[in-house]
C-alpha cells in the first residue's frame, strides 16, 4: 500500500513532482559546481602565480658575495663556488616534485661582444631555453621560457644544442643586431635568434645555452645557480619552525607539507653541496594572495550553498502546501500523522536523489565550463562530492518538506477537504 | 480621498494584515534573495579593489633609472613624489661598489628605512638601523663579512666609513648579498647621488600606465621602466579571480531569483479564490490585475529595502572576516537591487495571473 500510494503519486502528479525535481537538481547543481570551483582555485590560482617567476633559489653553499647592482656584475667570473649541471636532474627527485612546475640553471658571466656595430664588455647569461631532461624513467624539460613568461622575445627562441643567442633590445641597437645576424662572443661566432625584452632592468645583455657559457667561461659542467618555481602551500607558523628541533613526527608533518621552507630544505638534500632558499618577494607574497582568494570563494562557496538550500527548501515546502487536500483525505480515511509522513518524506527522499543525481552531473559540467573558459584547465572531479552532494539534497529537501508535512497535518480535515484552508 | 482608490489600497493594506503569515514569507523570500544579491555585487566590485590591495605587497611596479646609466638629478624623489600625487609610494636606492678590509668587493646601498619597510614587505629584517653609522645586512654579507656582529671598515675612494651591523636582512635574492645603510650616511660617505627610484603606483593597469607617463613628465632626464614581472603577473591573477567571483555571484543571483520566481508564484497561485471573489462581484480584469501587481510592487520594494541592509552588513562580515578591512557599502548598488526586485515580483505575479485569465470565477470558488 506504501509502496503503491508513493508510485502513484508520481505516475499521476508528474508535472508538481518535475517541478520539484527540478529546484532540487539546480540547488545541488549549484553546489557541486561551487564546491568544485572552491576547491580546485587554490591548485589553479597557485599555478597562475608561477608567472611571478621562481619562488625559490638553490646556490652553491661556499659562495662569496653577489657583486651586482642595477644590472652590472663586478663578481669575477673565476671567483665563487658552483653547482654541477649533472645534479640538475635531481630535482625532480625530491618528494615534493610534482609541485615543481618549472626550473632553470643560471651561470653569468663577462665577455666582450663585438659586432660590425661596435666592441662592447657586457654581462651573459648562460641557461636552458627548454632543454629536456631524465632522471630514471621520467622525462620532463627544464626552460627559462616557462619560469619567466613575462620575457618578450622579438624573432625566434634559440635552441639549447646551438650556437645562437638572444640579445636584449637596448644592447642589440647599440651593435646594430638584429634576429640572423652574426656576432662574436669572447671571439666565438654566435648567430642573434631573437632581440630580448625582459621588461627589467637586472636581466643580462645576452642570455646564451647553458654548454656555450660554459664553453666561454672555461668552467665544463657548470651552473652558478638554480631557479625554481614551485607549488606551495601558505606560510604558517608551523612552516617557519626549524626542521632541526622538531620531534620526528613533527618533522614528518613539515617535511610533508609543500611549504617554500621544506620543499628549500628538499632541494638542498637533492643537490649537492647546496643551499637553498625562498625568493621571498614571490614566496611571502603568494601565500598572502592565495590565502584571501581561497577565503573568498570559500565565503561565496557558503552563499551559494545557503541560496540553493533556500531554493529546495522553499520549493519542497510551496509542493507540500498545495497537498493539503491529500492530507485532509488520508485522516479522513484513518491514517495516523507517522504514517502519512512517512509517505512524504519517501517522496522527498526519491525527488531529492533524482534530482541531487541529475543535478551533480550538471554541475560538474558547469565547474569544467568555468575552469577551462577562465583557466583554460578543466576542474578535476572530487569523488568525495558524490556523497556530499547528495547528502545535502536529501537534508535540504527533508529540512523543507518536514516543516511543510508538520503545518498540514495540523489542519483539521474537515476544514480542508471545504476548501478553507 | 477618491473612493475607489480609497478601496484599492484598504484591500492592499488588508490583504497583508489579515494573512500576515502569506504576506511575511513573500516578504521574507524577497528579502533574502535581495540580501544575496546586495552582498554579492558589493562584494564584487570591491573585491578586486581589496585583492589589489594585497598585490601591493609584491612591491614596485615602475623603476626609475638615469639615462645611460647616470644618477637621477637631487630633486628627483620631491619630484617623483608630486608627480604620483598621493597614489603610490617611491623609495630611493643609491649603489657604490666598496671593499673591505680585505679588499674583497661588497655592493653598499643607501636608501630609506622607513620607506623601503612599507614598499618591501617580504624582507625579513631582524632589526632595523635607526642610528647613524648602522648598517643592515644581507644575510650572506653579515655571515661572511661581520659573523660576530661587530663593527667593520668599508673603503670607498679612498674614504672609510666603519659601520656598526644592527640586524641582518633576508630576501633570497640579490639583497642578502648587500649592506644597507641610511641614505645621509651613505650620500656623506661616497657623494654619489640617487641612483634608482623604485616606485609602486597604485591601481589598475591603466592607472600605472598613467603614472609612469607622469613620471617620465616630471623626471624629462630619466628612463621610467615599468616592472613587467610585477605587473603581467597581477593583471593575469587578477583578471582570471576577478572572472571566478563574477562566474560565482553570476551563478548565486540566478538561484536566487529562481527561488523567489517559485515562492511567490507559488503564493499568488494560491490566492486565486481572492481573484474568483473580486471578479464574481464584478471587478474589472483592470482593476484585477492592478490589485496583484501593486501588491507585488509593494512587496519587492519592500523586500529590496530589507535585503539591501541586510546585504551591506553581510559583505562589510566577508570583509571584515576575509580582507581584515569592512568593505564600504555601495549605494549605487541599492537601484539595481530596487529594480531586480521589483522586477522578480511583478513577473511571479503576471505568470499566474495570465494562467487564471481564462479561468470562470465559478469553477474557481468551486474549488476545481
Amino acid at each position: 500500500m506504501f509502496i503503491r500510494l508513493v508510485y502513484e503519486s508520481f505516475r499521476r502528479q508528474r508535472r508538481r513532482k518535475f517541478l520539484a525535481g527540478a529546484a532540487v537538481a539546480l540547488g545541488a547543481a549549484v553546489a557541486t559546481a561551487m564546491i568544485a570551483v572552491a576547491t580546485d582555485i587554490g591548485d589553479k590560482v597557485n599555478r597562475e602565480l608561477r608567472s611571478y617567476g621562481a619562488n625559490l633559489v638553490v646556490y652553491p653553499q661556499e659562495d662569496t658575495l653577489d657583486v651586482e647592482a642595477g644590472g652590472i656584475n663586478l663578481k669575477p667570473a673565476s671567483e665563487g663556488a658552483y653547482l654541477r649541471e649533472a645534479d640538475l636532474p635531481k630535482i625532480k627527485g625530491i618528494f615534493w616534485r610534482h609541485n615543481v612546475v618549472a626550473f632553470a640553471p643560471m651561470l653569468p658571466l663577462q665577455a666582450e661582444v663585438a659586432s660590425a656595430g661596435g666592441t662592447e664588455k657586457v654581462e651573459i647569461l648562460g641557461t636552458y631555453f627548454s632543454k629536456e631532461l631524465t632522471l630514471g624513467k621520467e622525462r620532463f624539460t627544464s626552460s627559462i621560457r616557462e619560469l619567466h613568461p613575462w620575457w618578450k622575445v622579438a624573432g625566434a627562441w634559440p635552441a639549447d644544442d646551438s650556437g645562437q643567442v638572444l640579445v636584449r633590445t637596448e644592447l642589440a641597437a647599440r651593435l646594430k643586431l638584429k634576429p640572423g645576424d652574426e656576432f662574436r662572443i669572447a671571439g666565438r661566432a654566435v648567430r642573434v635568434a631573437g632581440l630580448l625584452d625582459p621588461g627589467d632592468s637586472k636581466t643580462e645583455a645576452v642570455v646564451v645555452p647553458l654548454a656555450l657559457a660554459q664553453e666561454i667561461a672555461e668552467r665544463p659542467g657548470a651552473m652558478r645557480r638554480v631557479l625554481v618555481g614551485a607549488l606551495t602551500k601558505p606560510e604558517d607558523a608551523f612552516a617557519r619552525r626549524d626542521p632541526a628541533g622538531m620531534s620526528p613526527a613533527e618533522r614528518d608533518a613539515w617535511y610533508c607539507s609543500p611549504y617554500a621552507n621544506s620543499i628549500a630544505f628538499q632541494l638542498r638534500e637533492a643537490i649537492p653541496h647546496s643551499q637553498a632558499e625562498q625568493i621571498r618577494q614571490v614566496a611571502q607574497n603568494e601565500g598572502a594572495v592565495l590565502t584571501r582568494i581561497e577565503g573568498l570563494m570559500l565565503l561565496l562557496t557558503l552563499a551559494a550553498l545557503v541560496a540553493s538550500a533556500l531554493a529546495v527548501s522553499a520549493a519542497m515546502t510551496t509542493a507540500m502546501l498545495q497537498r493539503r487536500r491529500e492530507v485532509g483525505l488520508m485522516k479522513a480515511l484513518g491514517a495516523g500523522n507517522p504514517a502519512i509522513a512517512a509517505v512524504f518524506l519517501a517522496e522527498s527522499a526519491i525527488l531529492a536523489l533524482a534530482g541531487g543525481g541529475i543535478g551533480l552531473l550538471a554541475g560538474m559540467a558547469m565547474a569544467r565550463q568555468i575552469g577551462k573558459s577562465i583557466f583554460g584547465s578543466a576542474i578535476g572531479f572530487d569523488p568525495v562530492l558524490l556523497p556530499l552532494v547528495l547528502g545535502l539534497a536529501v537534508l535540504v529537501t527533508f529540512a523543507g518538506s518536514a516543516a511543510a508535512i508538520r503545518r498540514a497535518l495540523r489542519f483539521d480535515p474537515v476544514i480542508v477537504l471545504r476548501g478553507d484552508a | 480621498m477618491n473612493p475607489r482608490r480609497s478601496m484599492f489600497l484598504r484591500m492592499l493594506l488588508r490583504s497583508a494584515l489579515v494573512r500576515p503569515g502569506r504576506a511575511l514569507t513573500a516578504l521574507a523570500a524577497l528579502a533574502v534573495a535581495a540580501t544575496v544579491a546586495t552582498a554579492m555585487l558589493n562584494l564584487y566590485t570591491d573585491a578586486g579593489a581589496k585583492l589589489e590591495r594585497e598585490f601591493r605587497n609584491y612591491g614596485a611596479n615602475l623603476v626609475v633609472i638615469g639615462s645611460e646609466g647616470g644618477e637621477l638629478p637631487e630633486d628627483a624623489l620631491p619630484r617623483a613624489e608630486r608627480a604620483l600625487g598621493g597614489r603610490g609610494m617611491a623609495v630611493p636606492f643609491s649603489y657604490a661598489i666598496a671593499r673591505t678590509s680585505d679588499g674583497s668587493p661588497v655592493v653598499v646601498a643607501g636608501t630609506d628605512m622607513a620607506r623601503v619597510r612599507a614598499l618591501n614587505r617580504w624582507w625579513s629584517v631582524t632589526a632595523w638601523p635607526s642610528a647613524s653609522g648602522d648598517a643592515l645586512m644581507g644575510a650572506r654579507a653579515a655571515q661572511l663579512l661581520a659573523p660576530g656582529g661587530q663593527p667593520f671598515d668599508l673603503l670607498f675612494q679612498g674614504r672609510t666609513l666603519r659601520v656598526k651591523p644592527v640586524g641582518t636582512l633576508r630576501t633570497g635574492s640579490a639583497e642578502d648579498s648587500r649592506i644597507y645603510l641610511s641614505m645621509a650616511d651613505f650620500q656623506a660617505w661616497t657623494e654619489a647621488g640617487i641612483s634608482t627610484i623604485e616606485v609602486r603606483a597604485a591601481g589598475a593597469p591603466a592607472e600605472v600606465e598613467a603614472a609612469a607617463q607622469q613620471l617620465s613628465a616630471a623626471l624629462p632626464q630619466a628612463q621610467v621602466r615599468p616592472v613587467r614581472q610585477i605587473l603581467e603577473a597581477e593583471a593575469q591573477v587578477l583578471g582570471k579571480t576577478r572572472s571566478t567571483i563574477l562566474a560565482a555571484v553570476a551563478v548565486i543571483l540566478v538561484t536566487a531569483a529562481l527561488c523567489v520566481l517559485a515562492t511567490l508564484t507559488a503564493s499568488v497561485f494560491d490566492r486565486r479564490k481572492d481573484l474568483a471573489v473580486m471578479k464574481a462581484l464584478g471587478a474589472s480584469e483592470r482593476l484585477t490585475n492592478g490589485f496583484f501587481l501593486a501588491e507585488a510592487a509593494a512587496l519587492g520594494t519592500a523586500g529590496a529595502v530589507i535585503g539591501f541592509g541586510l546585504g551591506v552588513g553581510a559583505a562589510a562580515w566577508i570583509g571584515r572576516v576575509n580582507f581584515h578591512a569592512p568593505i564600504s557599502p555601495r549605494l549605487d548598488v541599492f537601484p539595481a537591487v530596487l529594480a531586480g526586485s521589483i522586477l522578480l515580483a511583478v513577473l511571479s505575479a503576471l505568470i499566474p495571473i495570465s494562467l487564471l485569465r481564462h479561468v470562470q470565477p465559478a469553477a474557481i470558488l468551486k474549488g476545481d
